[in-house]
Parts: C-alpha cells; sequence; structure tokens
C-alpha cells in the first residue's frame, strides 16, 4: 500500500472536514467528535455535491446540496436513499494522516 | 334591565362559574369583579411552572383583558373589598369604589398559614401563593445563594423544586416524618423524599422551627433543636386557610369558611360563596376540581338553570414537579377491615399500593408509574368488585381480560364514562365525542372545547391517546412533532429548556436534554446553535461546524459546488465607484455570470471557493461588507426613492430602510428576514408582501409584517401607525426581537405570527411600551456581539482552513 502523508489531525477542524487535491478530483477528509478520521471521494453520489462542505455528526456527514446523508465508515447513502461512494483507506500515526493512493498513483503514472 | 352581579375575587374557580354562566344565560346579568390582584385570571395551578422557568406568565393566563371586554364584563384590576353593606347590597373597594348589587359571589379565596414564630415578619420571608410571591422569589433566586422552604406538602415542594431550578441551594423543613403524609403513605414518602433529595434539594423531617432569625433581613431558620439553617429566602408553604374575614364583618355564617349549602348560597340569600374560602357540608376544598364543581353548581344557581347540587368526592392529588410521578387517592389509612396489595420495583423507583374494603377500591397511592391512575381511580368511583381480577389489579389496566400491554389499547378500553381530566371533571365519552362532532384535531382544540388537559395538563398524554384513536392516522400532532430523530422534544421545548436551564453549549443541551444521538445531525445542531446564539449572545461561543455551509462560508453554495457572493447595497443604493469595484472583481476573477437580485443588489455567481478572500479583500477595499444573502438573519431592505425624488413620496424611504439595515445587519434570525419601506401607498417597494415592512403615509408610518412571497403568497399584517422614523425603528426592532426570541428554527416569520396570533404580538409590541423596550434593549445588546463584517474577518485570516485544500497529491510535479 502507497501511503501518503497529507498532514495531522489538527489541520481539520472536530465535526469537519478538509480537501484533498488530486488529479482525479477532490477527497474530502473527515474528523469526527470523537477523532475518528476517514477519507471519501468529495462527490455526493447523487448530484456530485462536495460532501466536504456539509455538517458531520456522528461517523456521517450531510450532504448541503439536497441533505442525502452519507455514511463516512461505508460510503453508503444512509436512510431511504440509495448510492454510494468510494471510501480511501486513512492510517493515523501519533498526529500524522495518510491515505492510500495505489489506484490514484497508478493512473497518474 | 339586567340584574347586577358583584363578584369578589377572580381566581379560577368564579371564572369558570363565569365562563357557565354565560353560556347558560348570557344576557341575565351585568357583571362586575373586584380583584385584590392587579391582573386577569390565570391558571394559579401552574404557577409552579413559570417558578421553575418552563413556563412564562402569558401562557397561564385564562382570560385575557380582551375577554372580559368581550363580554362587557367590569373588571377593577388591584381592588380589594373592604365592606359589604348587605341592607343596602352594596361593595366598597379599599380604592373607594361603591357598586350596588342584586346577587353578590364572594369568591376571596385563601390566605398562606404564616407559622407565629418570631422573626416571620423578616424581609426574605415569602409566601407561596400568588404570581407577586412567585416574581418575589424569582428576584431572590438571582443571588443563587441559600433558601428554606418551610413544609413538605404539595406546595413546598414544587416551590423547593422551582427554586433548585434557579439555581438555589434549597432546604426543605416538614414537621412530621414523612413528606406529604396527608397525600401518601410513609413508603412512598420515603421514595418521594428520595426522588427530592436526587435532585440536589437537602430535605430535614421531624423539623420544628422555632424562629427566623436574621438583623433586619432573613439570615436563617433556627429549629427547636437548635440547630440553625442559613438562608437568604424563607419560603412558608404550610398550608392555606380560608379567606373568611370580609363574610365574617358582614355577620354571614363562618365556620372554617364561608359556610354555604349544596347550592352555595350562605345565609344571605342574595349572596353566594364559591371556591376555598366556601365551606360545603363540613368540607374546604384546596384542588381545583372540586372547586371547579363549585363553580358550575353556583352558575346553574345564578342562571335558574338546572337543579345540580355539590357531591363530596375524593380528588387525586398529582405533584407538578418535572420528572416525578406520583399519584394519590382516597383513603390509605391500615384497617381491621382493610386489605391492601403493593407493589414495589426498587430498581425502578416505583411503588403501588391500593387499599381494598369489601372488594372494592378505596384509595390508592402510586409512586414512579402513574398511568393506571385514572383507572383505578375509576374502579374506586363506581365501586366496582374487584374480586374477579384481583391477582393482576395491581399490575394495572393493561393486564385486565388480555388487553395488551400497548397504552393506546388501555385508553380504548377505558369506559365512556371514565374520568380523563381530574381537574375540569372530563370523561372520555365527552372528549371523544367533541373531537367527532366538532371535527377538532389538535390538543389546544380539545382543550378550547371540553376543557380536558387545560389545567394542569398531567392529562396530556391521555387526551392525545384519545385523538390518536378517535382520527387515526388523521391525527398530527403537531405541537409535539419532535425536532428530528435525536429527540422527542419539540422545538419549543428546547428553546424553553434552554432558558429555563440555562444550558449555554450545544453539548450541555444534548447531555441535559437526552439527545439520543451522541453529537446531533444536521437538523438539529443549525437550530441548537441558533437558539444558543439567541439567547446567549454574549457568552455563548458559535459552533461553526453546526453552521450549513453558507454561514459557515459567508457565501452561496450552487450547484457546481462554486459560490455565489452578493455584497451589501443599503437600502439598494449604489454609486460608480462600487459599480467599478464590482466590475473590476468579476473581470479579475473571471467571475461568469453578474445577476441584479430581486433585494436590490448585484450577485455575483460561479466563484471558486479559494478565491472567496481575495473576491472579499477587494469588495472591502471599495467599501463593500458582506450582505448575508446566504444567512438566516437579515438580508435586504429595499426601498423606494421616497420624498427625495418621488412626487408622490410622503416620508425619507430611502433613508429609513437604510436606517433600519444598518442597525439590523448582522443579526441572526430564525429564519431569514426580508424588509422594505415603501414611500407612499403606491408602495413600489412592495412593502406589503414581506417579513416586515413600512408603507409611509402623510401622517407617518405604517408597519407591517408576517407577508409571504416564496412557497405561499400571503400580504402582510398591519401591525399599527407610528408618527416618527425612532418609533418605527423601535417597533420593527421589538418586533424581530420577539420573532427571534420564540420563533422555531426556520420558521418564517408568517407563520410564527399565524402561531402566536396577530393579536398577541400587537399586544406585546405596540400596547405594551415597556415590553417594547426590553426587547429593543436586549436586540441592541445582542447587534454588539453581532455586527462583525464576516468577509474582512476572513479576509484577515480566520478560518482561513476553509477555503484551501489541506493538501495537494498525486499531481506529476507533486510526485517528483
Amino acid at each position: 500500500m502507497n501511503w501518503i502523508a497529507i498532514g495531522c489531525i489538527a489541520d481539520i477542524p472536530p465535526r469537519g472536514a478538509r480537501c484533498v487535491a488530486t488529479p482525479q478530483g477532490k477527497i474530502a477528509v473527515f474528523r469526527t467528535a470523537d477523532d475518528q478520521i476517514f477519507a471519501i471521494d468529495d462527490h455526493c453520489p447523487h448530484k456530485g455535491g462536495p460532501l466536504s462542505q456539509g455538517i458531520v455528526h456522528g461517523a456521517a456527514v450531510t450532504c448541503p446540496l439536497h441533505n442525502w446523508v452519507i455514511s463516512l465508515e461505508t460510503g453508503k447513502a444512509l436512510g431511504a436513499d440509495e448510492g454510494s461512494v468510494r471510501t480511501i483507506p486513512v492510517r493515523v500515526e501519533g498526529e500524522r494522516l495518510f491515505i492510500a493512493l495505489e489506484a490514484l498513483a497508478s493512473k497518474a503514472a | 334591565m339586567s340584574e347586577k352581579l358583584v363578584i369578589i375575587g377572580n381566581g379560577m374557580a368564579p371564572g369558570r362559574m363565569l365562563e357557565h354562566l354565560l353560556e347558560a344565560a348570557p344576557d341575565r346579568y351585568s357583571v362586575t369583579i373586584f380583584n385584590a390582584e392587579p391582573r386577569v385570571n390565570y391558571d394559579r395551578i401552574m404557577l409552579s411552572p413559570v417558578l421553575s422557568g418552563e413556563k412564562a406568565f402569558e401562557e397561564i393566563v385564562i382570560h385575557g383583558d380582551g375577554w372580559y371586554i368581550k363580554h362587557g364584563i367590569t373588571l377593577y384590576k388591584g381592588h380589594r373589598i373592604v365592606a359589604i353593606n348587605r341592607d343596602a347590597k352594596t361593595v366598597t373597594s379599599d380604592r373607594g369604589v361603591t357598586e350596588s348589587y342584586d346577587r353578590l359571589v364572594i369568591a376571596t379565596g385563601s390566605v398562606p398559614f404564616i407559622i407565629p414564630v418570631p422573626g416571620k415578619e423578616l424581609p426574605g420571608v415569602l409566601t407561596y401563593r400568588d404570581l407577586d410571591d412567585v416574581n418575589a422569589m424569582l428576584l431572590a433566586a438571582q443571588s443563587r445563594a441559600k433558601a428554606v422552604v418551610i413544609g413538605g406538602g404539595l406546595l413546598g415542594l414544587e416551590a423547593a423544586a422551582g427554586l433548585k431550578e434557579q439555581g438555589m441551594d434549597v432546604t426543605v423543613l416538614h414537621v412530621m416524618p414523612t413528606l406529604m403524609e396527608r397525600q401518601l403513605d410513609p413508603a412512598a414518602g420515603y421514595l418521594l423524599q428520595k426522588a427530592v433529595e436526587a435532585r440536589g434539594i437537602k430535605v430535614m423531617t421531624k423539623a420544628n422551627t422555632k424562629a427566623i432569625v436574621g438583623n433586619g433581613k432573613v439570615e436563617g431558620v433556627e429549629l427547636m433543636d437548635g440547630t440553625i439553617i442559613p438562608a437568604t429566602l424563607v419560603v412558608m408553604a404550610v398550608g392555606i386557610r380560608p379567606s373568611t374575614a370580609l363574610a365574617k364583618d358582614a355577620g354571614l355564617e363562618v365556620n372554617r369558611g364561608i359556610v354555604v349549602d349544596d347550592r352555595m348560597r350562605t345565609s344571605d340569600p342574595a349572596v353566594m360563596a364559591l371556591g376555598e374560602c366556601a365551606e360545603v357540608g363540613g368540607h374546604v376544598y384546596g384542588l381545583v376540581a372540586p372547586l371547579y364543581e363549585m363553580a358550575r353548581v353556583a352558575a346553574a344557581g345564578l342562571a335558574d338553570g338546572e337543579d345540580r347540587r355539590f357531591v363530596h368526592s375524593d380528588t387525586p392529588t398529582k405533584l407538578k414537579v418535572t420528572g416525578i410521578d406520583l399519584y394519590s387517592l382516597g383513603d390509605f389509612a391500615d384497617g381491621e377491615d382493610r386489605e391492601e396489595i403493593i407493589l414495589r420495583d426498587a430498581s425502578a423507583g416505583i411503588y403501588k399500593r391500593v387499599v381494598l374494603q369489601d372488594n372494592r377500591i378505596i384509595g390508592t397511592v402510586l409512586f414512579g408509574e402513574t398511568g393506571d391512575g385514572a383507572w383505578f381511580n375509576d374502579l374506586k368511583k363506581k365501586a366496582t368488585d374487584i374480586s374477579e381480577m384481583r391477582d393482576t389489579l395491581i399490575f394495572g389496566q393493561a393486564f385486565q381480560g388480555g388487553v395488551s400491554s400497548d397504552p393506546l389499547a388501555a385508553v380504548a378500553a377505558l369506559a365512556d364514562d371514565a374520568e380523563i381530566c381530574g381537574c375540569n371533571g372530563v370523561c372520555k365519552g365527552k372528549i371523544t365525542g367533541a373531537i367527532t362532532g366538532k371535527g377538532l384535531t389538535g390538543l389546544d382544540d380539545v382543550r378550547a372545547h371540553t376543557k380536558a388537559s387545560a389545567s394542569c395538563g398531567s392529562c396530556t398524554g391521555l387526551v392525545e391517546q384519545l385523538l390518536k384513536l378517535t382520527l387515526g392516522e388523521a391525527y398530527n400532532p403537531a405541537a409535539v412533532q419532535p425536532m428530528c430523530g435525536c429527540t422527542s422534544l419539540g422545538h419549543d421545548d428546547v428553546r424553553r429548556l434552554i432558558k429555563a436551564k440555562s444550558l449555554k453549549t450545544i453539548p450541555a443541551v444534548m447531555q441535559e436534554l437526552e439527545w439520543k444521538t451522541s453529537c446531533g445531525c444536521a437538523k438539529c445542531r443549525p437550530a441548537l446553535n441558533y437558539y444558543l446564539v439567541c439567547d446567549w449572545p454574549d457568552q455563548y461561543a458559535d459552533d461553526y461546524q453546526s453552521r450549513f455551509i453558507n454561514e459557515r462560508v459567508h457565501a452561496n453554495i450552487q450547484k457546481d459546488g462554486t459560490y455565489s457572493v452578493v455584497p451589501r447595497m443599503w437600502g439598494g443604493v449604489t454609486s460608480a465607484d462600487e459599480l467599478r469595484a464590482i466590475a473590476d472583481v468579476v473581470d479579475k476573477f473571471e467571475i461568469p455570470m453578474v445577476k441584479v437580485t430581486g433585494g436590490q443588489r448585484i450577485d455575483m455567481l460561479g466563484i471558486r471557493k479559494e478565491d472567496l478572500p481575495a473576491v472579499w479583500a477587494d469588495l472591502g477595499k471599495a467599501g463593500f461588507v458582506s450582505g448575508h444573502a446566504y444567512a438566516k438573519g437579515l438580508r435586504t431592505v429595499k426601498t423606494c426613492v421616497g420624498t427625495d425624488w418621488c412626487r408622490f413620496g410622503t416620508q425619507d424611504s430611502t433613508g429609513l430602510g437604510i436606517r433600519i439595515e444598518k442597525f439590523m445587519w448582522g443579526s441572526w434570525t430564525p429564519a431569514k428576514v426580508k424588509m422594505a419601506v415603501s414611500g407612499c401607498p403606491r408602495n413600489c417597494a412592495e412593502a406589503t408582501c414581506k417579513d416586515v415592512g413600512v408603507v409611509c403615509v402623510d401622517s407617518g408610518y405604517e408597519i407591517h409584517f408576517a407577508g409571504a412571497a416564496g412557497l405561499d403568497i400571503k400580504g402582510t399584517e398591519v401591525l399599527g401607525l407610528v408618527k416618527t422614523e425612532d418609533e418605527a425603528l423601535e417597533v420593527i426592532v421589538a418586533l424581530v426581537q420577539m420573532y427571534r426570541e420564540q420563533a422555531r428554527y426556520l420558521e418564517r416569520i408568517y407563520k410564527w405570527a399565524k402561531r402566536i396570533g396577530t393579536a398577541e404580538i400587537k399586544k406585546q409590541i405596540l400596547d405594551d411600551a415597556e415590553k417594547r423596550k426590553v426587547y429593543y434593549q436586549r436586540f441592541v445588546f445582542s447587534q454588539k456581539f453581532a455586527q462583525v463584517d464576516p468577509w474582512s474577518e476572513r479576509v484577515s485570516g480566520k478560518d482561513k482552513h476553509e477555503f484551501r485544500p489541506m493538501a495537494s497529491v498525486g499531481f506529476a510535479e507533486a510526485a517528483e
């Protein structure tokens, strides 16, 4: 697995998200109230809304465009909606955060 | 000519009597009321929630001023009757008003009993009887100091709980070994004491007060054993005695109370008495149910209607302390010929006891779980032989005859004549009959038509279940619609409890109000954040992570994830310099779309998030600030050109619009607020479909509100006409502040106004100058913390993480 450093926990506000720019679009990296870190594509399966801009609650985010609720753990839409978004493996080493970008790296190469 | 009916006292009993009388014989009497208290008839039972902060006085008013006017009743507020002349048939008040009567009703109520100990007259010794007492206690509670409540009965415990809620350190002194010994057996009294102590209230039983000590004011309470308990507030709640002095002086027969027969007639045929001052068949009463029955009897007598007689019946006792459930009824003393059935569940804190005589229930004590109270009461009233269900009786109604434990089924199983509302004596059949007969759809309807659940409210759950049973799916309990899936509380309850419990952070709200999720959801968090911003402007730190993205980045998100930016143009007025600056920004950042908005400003659409701070920096240099076009807050004040240019203009509408906007920008509101000022009734600024509008006329400023031109279309209501710009501003600001404090999150002004009632808003904002000033000042105070331009803050670096990616990875140059 090719782990890429993206910064540290303190860069992301609790119950918030930051984006990581990649050649294939943005990845949203979330920090929950209890400091769990998740990364998913910043693209709602509904109409492509930027999930990183949503309100983070529990291990889920509500899309700012049409209020779909997406699980940060599985990337799946919760409730009555159906759809899912890619999840990206995250590693936390102390304060430092890494995401696995093998697929991206190979495509970019 | 109608006969003259004079009533001394304006409590709940005579109020109810008048309702019945107006129904039975509306034109028979011309009615005059003398009220020693300087106010209208209110629900005295609900003083405890007012003390604890769960309700406001306005919410417990039974008859507002309008009611008296509508029925042509003369009400002398703050007039104490000092003499009755039975020969001349007149009464005289302490302010010198003399009124003659054909029929007189004495309803002087009761006075609190003051234990005759040294120091009882010291400042800081209060009783618990009326709103003045409550206000005095609330004032004393601000010190957060120590309070002693003497008396561990119903009133004393409610007072103690209220004072504790207000932040005082409270000790209850009770002379008997267990609390509420007249209503509870020792076992339930013990559980009650534990429940009271669990709320942080100290309880001392067998505590005999010797004196109240202090030099010039209360400093403590001394007990017989010499113990001194420090206190700055002492509340005496040891009982009441009927207020009979006036009747006695008038030569009427008086025993413990004013003696009346079972038709409420005193020894003088022209004089009746009812309420807590009356004594019927050797009993005096203090609970509302028998008093309301007296009201019914008295009204029937006055109307010469049905021959109604007062019959004694036991009334259940309930404690109105949130979170403590107890119910007691009838006689529960031990006896040779009596048997009892007891259920205890120590871990759940439940105790139930039913006392039987000849296989019939004669008394019940329930603690911790009181749902079956009505059922036991019904069995007792009907003297039902319970031998068949003896083994399961104590488990309650749900266990009888295979009925499921579904509470709805239990209510369905009640007989039509089973009493639902004890306070008002309303049975199930009357409620279901009214629901179907009158097409009622909600709790408020049922309260209005039947009075059920309209007094102490403890049967509200039962009434709601009846609505559900009768209406099925059609019943939508809008009043109790929870905020979201994270709580069962509605918006109004949450707002009330935030104030009552002084909750000042989102985690505190979630903890104290028992949120079901660990950190809420996208529905409740923005609402809570707003409520806290509104209620504690100087103390609450705005939680940006609980704001919708638009309010977090101070721009409007668009469908492609870009943003639009609308700078403020005060009153819709701009200049060449401003327009030039906008043109430069559009060029520099290649903004794809520029559009004029409906609110007289300019919208720049399609701005990348990363560019926002730079766009704002350039706009800021030209003097622009955020237009809050993204906010649940003040948006625009649209204006026409008014007297400066228009040949029809009557006032400076542009100037007023700018003044309002400069005064109110930056304030957060439950939903967006759009305003307009038109310079004449031609109304070119379209003020009559706005949240708040002003239509200038020759004689001043007509203030409008509660319009809508969106999902709904609705013309405004007229709040009133004021003469000067200053007054117009004060009224508008007070109105918006009232809305800020009361509305539910995302509720526009027109919806809030429909819920509260236009009349109520007029009353508070236009008629009550005092209240208007207070609202105004609270708005001004909160503006101190709100009027910060969010754009310039962010240009200076605030929240800069919002506008930059955390990292860029995987790009060719980054990989090298």
